[in-house]
């Protein structure tokens, strides 16, 4: 074992120590001791391993020799973020609907919980999935072994502690206060850290595969993992008050500084929760059905179409503000385009189905995956629409985005990751199958039902809180006062609350399935009857 | 009064043109190369890359 790998550890050990001693503020002394604490934890473990960086040292005769401990810990991280991240969403749900939970102390205040919830669904879940899933697929379609010995250990590793940077910050009161990109300037550098060493392993691996053609999925993994580097480092340029402060200050100021955020916020959703769930979707679709993808013409056509636009729509979320006028059409219009490129997408993961249809009454992890794919069409049709300038009069700044944000998140983004992890479980863990199918049949309408309450509720609260904002007397004067519109939500609040307790509920359910799984048990429970004719595999278009 | 310099106009200008027909151009290529009868083959087994290895 190479001794070189400590010197880098080293240096971020003596670089927290130095943060700690210097730090000008309380958070920055924590952080700078949890930053060393990560560099001498991180010595012990490689210390530990042995030199085993994941999987047998030697080949596999006539196979490859997979990192899939790497994939392992994305499970355990996915699951267990999954489960906190949706638990703090119900909390801030209960804390709107009954406001006295808020408890009077500034760290349980919605306003500090409100982006722990949205960092740690999007950036531990969701970035937890696109980790654990980039990783597995990586692999299996270039049939190499992931690149760069303990560098994705440094990507997995050195990402939780992005996680927990930001979260323990955003409870303390240390944000940048821009949304989605919540983290101050420190936490953002760790970041990009830890993405360049990511970017080089998913590259690396590519760079060795056995295979000529790189797989579609892979396309969109890369176009994320570049895309969000690209975006991460603009939005957060600022300059820090110190360099032993957790403050700093932004570097574009008025429209500019919102329309750089909504560039890169509309991305995040773009290329974070849209390009590489699709990978994830272009994979374990096909795996899951046994069947190749519908069309794979369709799927290169999807993937250029989708970031050549995905990428000027930002502005639709600065209608009728300072933003010129010509900026906010484009955006629009722009937004109306991606419809053909998302339910392309759609079209091509649901109809890798045909044929196969039948499936879905025996196999419930392909449900999960195929109703993710439709409510990504769903939540695909109603962004577009919303983006619309009167349309976005009615809906904007209402709970009508937030009923679409969670269509798309919970429906799309969640249901994927959990066919994922349903799918990597037993194969990563070495069991015969996944402890019980049956649970995973609950979990799925536990969700689903879970996604409709919540969904219907913010549709009929948005829509009710944009016609009473809008609303005049026959003098002019506004009909209702801001709390009245608060109080007539408060019925919607408590069915979107209900929604989100049956959401988390079910990812419980997905903990335990998963946690019986690795310790490689099997529930007894009455078997799916299989499917009556055999399919096989169509050929592709 | 700006004199020198690019103006927004010039920016602008560039983007509604050159801008405009390097995207289209390399979008006209992106949908020849999916679709060009000589790739049928090529991207059945691509499709197929996913059942190769377990």
């Amino acid at each position: 074992m190479s001794f070189l790998i400590f010197l880098p550890l080293g240096l971020i050990g003596l670089l927290g120590l130095a943060l700690a001693a210097g730090a000008a503020d309380s958070v920055m002394y924590g952080h700078g001791l949890l930053i060393a604490a990560f560099a001498a934890i991180g010595v012990f473990w490689i210390i530990g391993r042995n030199g085993d960086t994941g999987g047998p040292a030697k080949a596999v005769p006539g196979g490859v020799n997979y990192n899939d401990a790497i994939v392992r810990a994305g499970v355990v991280a996915t699951t267990f973020w999954g489960v906190v991240g949706f638990t703090v969403g119900l909390v801030i749900a209960l804390q709107l609907a009954f406001p006295v939970l808020n408890f009077d102390l500034p760290w349980t205040n919605f306003g500090r919980l409100r982006p722990l919830h949205t960092s740690a669904v999007v950036f531990a879940f969701g970035g937890n999935a696109l980790l654990m899933t980039s990783f597995h697929v990586v692999q299996r379609t270039c049939q190499a072994r992931i690149a760069g010995g303990w560098a994705p250990w440094f990507v997995f590793w050195g990402y939780q502690l992005f996680i927990v940077m930001a979260a323990t910050g955003y409870v303390l009161g240390v944000t940048q206060s821009k949304e989605y990109a919540e983290p101050e300037w420190y936490v953002d550098l760790w970041l990009t850290v830890v993405w360049v060493v990511y970017l080089l392993v998913f590259l690396g691996t590519l760079w060795r595969r056995k295979e000529p053609h790189i797989y579609v999925a892979n396309w969109f993994y890369l176009a994320f993992i570049v895309t969000i580097a690209m975006l991460h480092i603009v939005n957060n340029l600022t300059v820090p008050v110190s360099l032993t402060s957790t403050k700093s200050y932004v570097l574009f100021s008025g429209v500019q500084d919102a329309l750089t955020q909504w560039w890169y916020g509309h991305n995040a959703v773009g290329f974070f929760l849209t390009a590489g769930f699709l990978g994830i979707m272009y994979y374990y679709v096909p795996k899951q059905a046994e069947r190749p993808v519908y069309s794979y013409r369709l799927s290169i056509v999807h993937f250029w179409s989708l970031i050549f636009l995905y990428i000027w729509a930002g502005p639709h979320h600065l209608h009728y503000t300072a933003l010129p006028d010509w900026a906010q059409t484009l955006g629009m219009t722009f937004s109306v385009m991606l419809w053909m490129p998302s339910w392309g997408g759609m079209i091509n993961g649901l109809m890798t189905l045909s044929g196969a249809w039948d499936k879905l009454r025996t196999d419930p992890i392909l449900r999960l995956l195929a109703i993710s794919v439709a409510f990504y069409g769903m939540s695909t049709f109603e962004g577009p629409l919303m983006s619309i300038k009167a349309v976005n009069g009615l809906s904007h700044y209402t709970d009508w985005t937030i009923g679409h944000v969670h269509s798309g998140a919970l429906g799309w983004v969640g249901m994927v990751s959990f066919g994922a992890i349903y799918y990597l479980a037993p194969r990563m863990y070495g069991s015969e199958r996944l402890y019980s199918l049956r649970l995973v049949s609950v979990h799925f309408w536990l969700a689903t039902v879970g996604i409709v309450l919540y969904a219907a509720s913010m549709w009929v609260s948005g829509i009710m809180q944009g016609l009473m904002w809008r609303a005049y007397d026959a003098l002019g004067f506004l009909e209702y006062s801001f709390a009245e519109t608060v109080d007539a939500m408060h019925p919607f609040y408590v069915i979107r609350a209900l929604g989100g307790l049956l959401y988390v509920t079910g990812a419980l359910v997905m903990a335990w399935n998963v946690y019986r799984t690795t310790q490689g048990r099997i529930r007894d429970e009455r078997p799916y009857e299989p499917a009556p004719a055999a399919s096989q595999p169509a050929p592709a278009e | 009064m700006q004199t020198t310099g690019t103006t927004f106009e010039q920016v602008a200008m560039f983007a509604e043109t050159w801008g405009l027909a390097y995207l289209v151009i390399l979008f006209a290529c992106v949908l020849i190369y999916a679709f060009r009868p000589g790739a049928k083959k090529k991207f059945q087994d691509a499709a197929q890359i996913p059942f190769k290895e377990d």
